[in-house]
Order: C-alpha cells, then structure tokens, then sequence
C-alpha cells in the first residue's frame, strides 16, 4: 500500500427499540427516551465491522468514528474505541438539536470535509428513526458515489472498493472509486468483540466536558474531541430546528399486520403513479 | 445482548473479598507497569475495574456465542482426519471470538502479552465459561500450560511461547499414557537428547489428551533411560510447527463432546526441556494438577450455576395441579439445596483461589527481591492452605455439580429426560468432572494427610474466630458442635492405628471436614450479603445431618467389619 486509507464510521446512539414495553412512548407519541437504554445503533456496528475488516486487510488504515448527539453520546466513542477504532469525535452542539435527516447529514458532512477520509460507513438506517436517509444525504452533500445494503467488502486497495450488496431480490457486486459512501445492512458480519487490552486503554477516554463534570483528570486516558458549530462552521441555519424541513403532523399506534412492498422502476411514469397514489391516501400533501 | 457475568451477583461479590486488595497490591509490585504498559492500572481500584471490565467481556461472549453454540458443538463435535482435529463449527467460532476479544493469558505478565490479573478473575472466567459451555472450558483452560512455562521454563522458552497465548494458540497437557494414568510415575514415552538436531526427540504414544492437537503441548516423558518411577520423568514443550505428533484417534464421550479427547503418537517429535531433568513429575506436573484442579472446580461451579438456572427457571413455569410446581415442598426443597450446594462450592472455589492468589504473588516478588520475615511466613502459610483446600473443593464442586445436574433433571421430569432441554447436556458434561485431573478417591489420597496431622482442624478453629452478628450465633454453634464431632470421629480412627482402617474412612473424614469449612464460608459470606443467608441456613443443617451419618457410621463400623467388603 502507498497511502493511508481514511475511514469515516457514522454511528447513533439510540433508544434500545427492540424490547420496548408499554413506557416506550410518550403521551405525545415521541420516543420516551428515559425508559429506552441508549445503544450503539446496531447497524452501525456492523459498518464498524466492516471498516474493522478493511484494517485488517491493508497496512495503513486509521479508523474514526463520529457521532451526533448530546455529551452522553461520548459513550458510543468509547465503545468504538474498545473494538478497533483509532479515534473518534463527537459532534455536539445546542445548536444541532432538534435535526431532522437533513440537518444531521448537514452537519456530519461539514464535520468530514474537516476530516478528509477516503471512506465512509454507515449503518444503512437507525433503529429509533428507520429512515436509512442519512447515509445517502451526507453522500450527496459530498458529491461522492454511495454504495448502500452492503454486506461485506470484498476487496480494497487505496483508489477503489468492491463491495458485495444485499437486495431484495439477490446480491449484486459492484465496484467503485474511492472516496465513497458505504451503508451497510444487518446481514452483515456481526461486529467482534471489545478487546480487553483497548478497553483498558480506553476505559478513562473522556470528552472535556465529561472531565469537567466528572472532576476527572486526563491522565494519560484518549481525549474524546468535540466539535460543534465553530469547529465545524457552515451555515448556521442549516443546523438544528432550523434546518428541519420535516414537521410531524401526528402520531399514530398501529400494529402492524402484514408486509407488504411494491417494486416500482426509477421512470417518470412509476414516480408519477406514487406520488399520486400517497397524496389519494393523504399520506403526503 | 445476555451476559453471564453481570447476571450473576455472586462473582461479583467474590471478586470484591476483602483479601482482593492485598492480592492485586502484590501482584502490581507498586503498580510497575502504569505508564509502561497503556492498559496497566494506576492502583488497586482501578485494577479491580479492569477485572470487572474484562470479566464483563467475558460473560457477553459466553452468553452470546458459546452458550448458543453449545447445543450444536455437543451434537457435531471436533472431526479426526488425516492425523489432525478440525474442532466443530461453533467451537472455531467460540475460539475465535476470545481470540479477537483478547482475554487469552488473561494471568500472564504484560511482558508477554498477558493481562496480569490475579487467579480469582482467572478462575472466575473458566466458571463463567464452563456455564456457557462446558467442554470449551476445557480448552480455555489448557492456557494453565503457559502458567507453568511463566513459572519454571527458561527466559528463552517463555519468550518463545508465551506472547502466543494472547494470540490464540491453544495448548494441551500431554501426561496420561495407556499404562499411565491414576499412576503417572509408569509414563514410558521417551525423550532422547540429538546431538544433531541440539533438541530432544519424542517417541511413544499418549492417550485421552484433551485438545491434544493444539500448537503448544506440554509433555511428560522419561528422559533418564532405564529408570522406573517418577524420578526419571522429565517435562517438555513441543511446537507444533516442529513436526512430528499425529493425532491417531479421538473419543467418542458420554459428554463435554466440543473438547477434542486424542491418542496421539510420537515419532521423532523435537521438544525442548523445562525447567530442570528428573522434576517433570515430581515439581512441575504436580503444580500444573493443582492449577487444573482449581479449573475443575471452576467448571464444575459453572455446571452447576447452569443447572440450577434450568431448574429453577422450569420450576416457576410449569405448572400441575393448578400451580408452579416451585410451589411444591418436594420441588423447592431440592431447588433450596441446590443453591446451597452451588454457592458453596463457589464459596470454597473463590477461598482457595485467594490463597494461591497469595502464595504465587509471594513467590514471583521473591524473584525480585528478598521476602521479609513476615512475609516468608505468609507465602508458607498460603501455599499450604493452597494445597490443603484444592483437592478438597476438587471433590466437593465436582460431586455436587453431579447431583445439581441430576437434580436439575429431576425438576424438570419426563422433559429433562429428552434434547429438547440442556439438562440432559448438562448432566452429562458434568459425569467427567469427577474424574479427570484426578478422580474424587484420589483427591481424598491428597487430603487425608492433612485430617490426621489437624490443619483442617486448625483452619476451621480460625474461622470459628470470625464474629458473627447475633442471629447469627445459633448457626455458629451449631458448627462449633459440628466441629468436636469431626474431632471425635478423627480420634476413634487414629486409636486403631491401622492404615487400610484409616484409608477406608478416609472419605467420610474428608467429607467432614469439608463441610464445616464449607458452612463457615458460608457463614462468613451472609456477614457481608443477604445473598448467602438462606444457602447457609440450609447448607449448615443438612452438613449437621450429613456429619452425623458419617460420625455414626465411623464410631460403630468395628474393624472386622472390613472383612464384609473383601
């Protein structure tokens, strides 16, 4: 190899939505946080998995992991850094609250443009909020090419990767240049395991704000950086609330009593057809 | 996302012991290797963190990987072919998990890539893991090779093999012979010096060899020609990269079906010595045994922490009558002895572990400087206690893993009898416990000297020491009542002065003594957790029960009774 191959692993914290009892929503019909343990969003582990398994196969390969979220979000660091990564920041600022897709995949491109990789994986969608959006939406916003279900890397060298996908209806192996966007999906190799030695290292990594409020020293632990608005500039409206275009307009319990799915091609006609099928049902509009 | 450790309050508890701090305070040396070493602990605190930490890593990939693959591991087993073992799927899978976990050679020094934690973690993951599965604690277990390269092999041997460990390589402990088993001293297979080569060569056959194709074996051979006994027995370490060992057959086992059981054949196989020639068995086999004893009881304890989660669990959802059967005095009668019977075992596998804790730490400080007086008669107390309690807890936890895996059986009726449920799994894993690494007759061989010349007496006047609170003083004296009785029973045999007499009662002594120590452990405990209050109230009841029987037995059996049995 000639080049260090920088990767960029997208990870949420994310209420545990798998057990959910009857606290796990609110009056309101939003999450209720409290009653959910926040997680390492699975899917991202995977994609840890798989940026694991590409440091395993080159010689010069410096894992980042970066997240989104409130101070207590350093924990997801930390997990990340007890199974390989080399490093990680975490990307918090009161002005980054309350983002929907968008605003997130904003915000995490201004932040990789800072960091520069070569690579970026993500989980294919978070489990709180299922909408696999942010993993394209930060692809476009680089400009770069996006390969999304992937589930395993099959080959990889310093300009370009190939990558097996999982689809509904098979696999399809595709290749790309490098830089590129990754999702990968649940399919994928389970993420190993914390290394002992690692999690001894790195069991005192703190954010500074943790240290301040732990009344912590640093000692020889990782620093966990953060960055928020003014390390990562931008437009400032496109952060937050304010960057939101998505509005709720109502909740609703339901239970879900089959699956169903339509395949529709990417023609005008089919596109067409939808969107006037969901603005009949009210979905949309 | 299970996990067997923090599930489990009990380990957690143990690994607190009070003795814990002085342990890790010796075994650290002042905490050398903080800023050395990025993952060394800066004080005892923070290494306590560090064995919680990694005994929590532990306790998910047992949850999570070798318990689910259990069933299939027991079903498929390891395959033989071609003279090498290819382990089952979800073996390779549990193997490879703990590799990249790196908990391998968790007690071995930093310098080759260990982890440097005490023996009470060390044997807290081998019963963490016997839980998940049994046979595969077999061959997390075997890395007890590398303790005993750490402790007599030369600096060159330990660089050679140790930083292996962390990496995965697994190891056997090649002793048993197919005329050399109980009895080791009659091992024929042969180690002559090659000039040629400047290494020993291996010839002869060994056999039930657990995990006998591993990289690194450990291997018991005679090396001084036309001697008999143990005397002449020398130990070696073979690579398995030299060449030379095939693997001839392996066991079709009544249990731990995962762990690969080999007879093996030695041709010309290169191997270097250990330590000194001549002290193969004499020093070094029979340090390693007391390390696998210790494992045994480890496994044993998981077994049985296995089984009583089966039954109890069981127990609360099936339903006769109209009711849990749990609800029946037959059914949690036998769940209430169960427990006791698991948590003194634990209690007893923990206590011994501390003291080798103790005396092993004494020992490798000796290495860098000179023991102080009082120190010098720390390590000889501890070491002896080490001894004097390992074949005790050896027998003990095996015997009630058995009747915890029969109980458990029972518990669940006609189902326990069928696949559909672990129990029958379990109860046939356990059948081995009480055999290998020495049998339970055996074991009582090891641990009779030291009924007759007191020191369990001795030990168990110290823990009657030990205050109690207040409502605790009726189970104490029902012990202290115990413990002349033991004293009484000792003296009606030692007045016939007959040694076959003494050999014959030498199990009921044994057994004696193990259960006041067992029910004073237990006492001990519930002075610092609520956890242990009802397995002491049952367990020093049916001791007082069981003691009688035996003191009953021994002062009315005359010594012409013998000849009834003949």
């Amino acid at each position: 190899m000639t080049k260090k191959v920088r990767i960029v692993v997208l990870a949420k914290q994310v209420p545990d939505t798998r057990n959910v009892g009857k606290d796990a929503m609110k009056e309101d019909g939003t999450v209720n946080r409290s009653a959910l343990p926040a997680i390492f969003n699975p899917e991202d582990m995977n994609a840890l998995e798989q940026a694991l398994r590409i440091k395993d196969l080159l010689d010069d390969v410096e894992i980042t992991l970066l997240t989104m979220g409130p101070g207590r979000a350093a924990d997801i660091i930390r997990e990340g850094l007890y199974r390989g990564a080399d490093g990680g920041i975490l990307l918090t600022d009161r002005k980054f609250a309350g983002a929907d897709t968008l605003a997130t995949s904003y915000a995490l491109s201004q932040a990789i443009k800072k960091i520069s990789p070569d690579i970026i994986i993500a989980g294919r969608q978070a489990i709180d909020g299922d909408t696999a959006q942010v993993g394209p939406q930060v692809a476009e916003k680089m400009g770069w090419p996006q390969i999304t279900y992937a589930e395993e890397v099959l080959e990889v060298n310093d300009s370009k990767i190939t990558i097996r996908r999982r689809l509904e209806r098979g696999v399809e192996t595709v290749t790309s240049p490098l830089p590129v966007l990754i999702t990968v999906t649940a399919t994928a190799a389970p993420c190993r395991p914390r290394h002992a030695k690692r999690l001894l290292k790195n069991k005192n990594a703190r954010t500074m704000s943790e240290l301040q409020a732990e009344s912590l020293e640093q000692g020889n632990a990782y620093l966990i950086p953060e960055w928020g608005f003014n390390e990562i500039g931008g437009d400032e409206k496109s952060y937050g609330m304010s960057g939101s275009p998505t509005k709720v307009k109502k909740i609703e319990n339901i239970i879900l009593q089959a699956k169903e799915s339509k395949i529709l091609s990417s023609s005008d006609a089919d596109i067409d057809m939808l969107v006037k099928e969901l603005i009949a049902s009210h979905t949309i509009g | 996302m299970a996990n067997f450790y923090t599930d489990n309050s009990d380990l957690k508890f143990h690994l607190s012991h009070p003795l814990m701090q002085k342990i890790i305070a010796l075994k650290e040396q002042d905490f050398k290797d903080y800023g050395v070493y990025d993952y060394a602990p800066a004080n005892v605190e923070d290494a306590l963190d560090s064995y919680d930490k990694v005994l929590e890593i532990l306790g998910e990939i047992t949850a999570d990987v070798l318990a689910v693959n259990a069933e299939g591991v027991d079903h498929d087993g390891p395959v033989c072919e071609g003279g090498r073992v290819t382990y089952a799927a979800g073996t390779a899978e549990n193997q490879r998990a703990l590799t990249q976990a790196g908990v391998y050679g968790m007690s071995l020094p930093r310098e080759y890539g260990g982890l440097n934690m005490s023996m009470v973690p060390y044997v807290m993951s081998a019963e963490i893991i016997g839980r998940g599965d049994a046979g595969f604690a077999n061959i997390w277990g075997l890395q007890d090779c590398a303790e005993t390269i750490h402790e007599f092999a030369s600096e060159e041997i330990k660089k050679e093999f140790l930083p292996r460990i962390n990496a995965g390589e697994t190891c056997s402990m090649d002793l048993t012979e197919p005329d050399a088993g109980s009895d080791l001293q009659a091992v024929m297979l042969k180690a002559q010096w090659s000039e040629e080569k400047g290494m020993w060569l291996l010839n002869g056959v060994k056999r039930f060899i657990t995990n006998g194709d591993a990289q690194i074996k450990l291997v018991l051979a005679r090396s001084e020609e036309g001697t008999r006994d143990g005397r002449g027995l020398s130990y070696f370490v073979h690579d398995q990269q030299w060449g030379g060992v095939t693997v001839r057959r392996i066991e079709n086992k009544l249990g731990i079906k995962g762990s690969p059981t080999c007879e093996l054949v030695f041709k010309n196989a290169p191997a270097k010595l250990v330590g000194d020639r001549k002290l193969g068995l004499i020093k070094y086999v029979m340090s390693l045994m007391n390390g696998a004893r210790l494992g045994v009881g480890a496994q044993s304890v998981g077994i049985s922490e296995a089984a009583y989660r089966e039954a109890y669990k069981y127990a609360q959802e099936r339903r006769q009558f109209g009711k849990a059967i749990i609800e029946f005095p037959a059914v949690y009668e036998m769940l209430g002895v169960m427990k006791a019977k698991l948590q003194a075992s634990r209690a007893i596998l923990y206590e011994t572990s501390r003291f080798v804790d103790m005396y092993k730490a004494y020992g490798f400080v000796s290495e860098s400087r000179k023991l102080s007086p009082e120190e010098r008669a720390e390590y000889k107390k501890y070491s002896r206690l080490a001894d004097m309690f390992t074949p005790v807890l050896k027998m003990m936890a095996s015997e009630y893993c058995n009747q915890n895996a029969y109980d458990a059986i029972q518990v669940h009726g006609g189902s326990g009898f069928m696949k559909e449920y672990p129990v029958e799994r379990l109860y046939r894993d356990a059948r081995i416990t009480t055999i290998y690494e020495g049998t339970s007759q055996l074991q009582v061989v090891a641990a009779i000297r030291y009924v007759t010349t007191g020191a369990y007496l001795a030990q168990i006047r110290e823990y009657e020491k030990v205050e109690v609170r207040p409502e605790f003083q009726s189970l104490k004296d029902m012990l202290i009542g115990m413990t002349d009785e033991f004293e009484k029973a000792c003296a009606v045999i030692s007045e016939i002065h007959d040694n076959e007499y003494l050999d014959f009662h030498a199990r009921r002594l044994v057994e004696m003594a193990a259960h006041i120590i067992m029910s004073y452990l237990l006492l001990i405990d519930s002075q610092r957790s609520d956890d242990f209050i009802s397995s002491a109230k049952i367990y020093i009841a049916k001791s007082q029960a069981w003691n009688r029987e035996r003191y009953e037995y021994i002062v009315n059996f005359r010594p012409e009774d013998l000849q009834s049995f003949r």
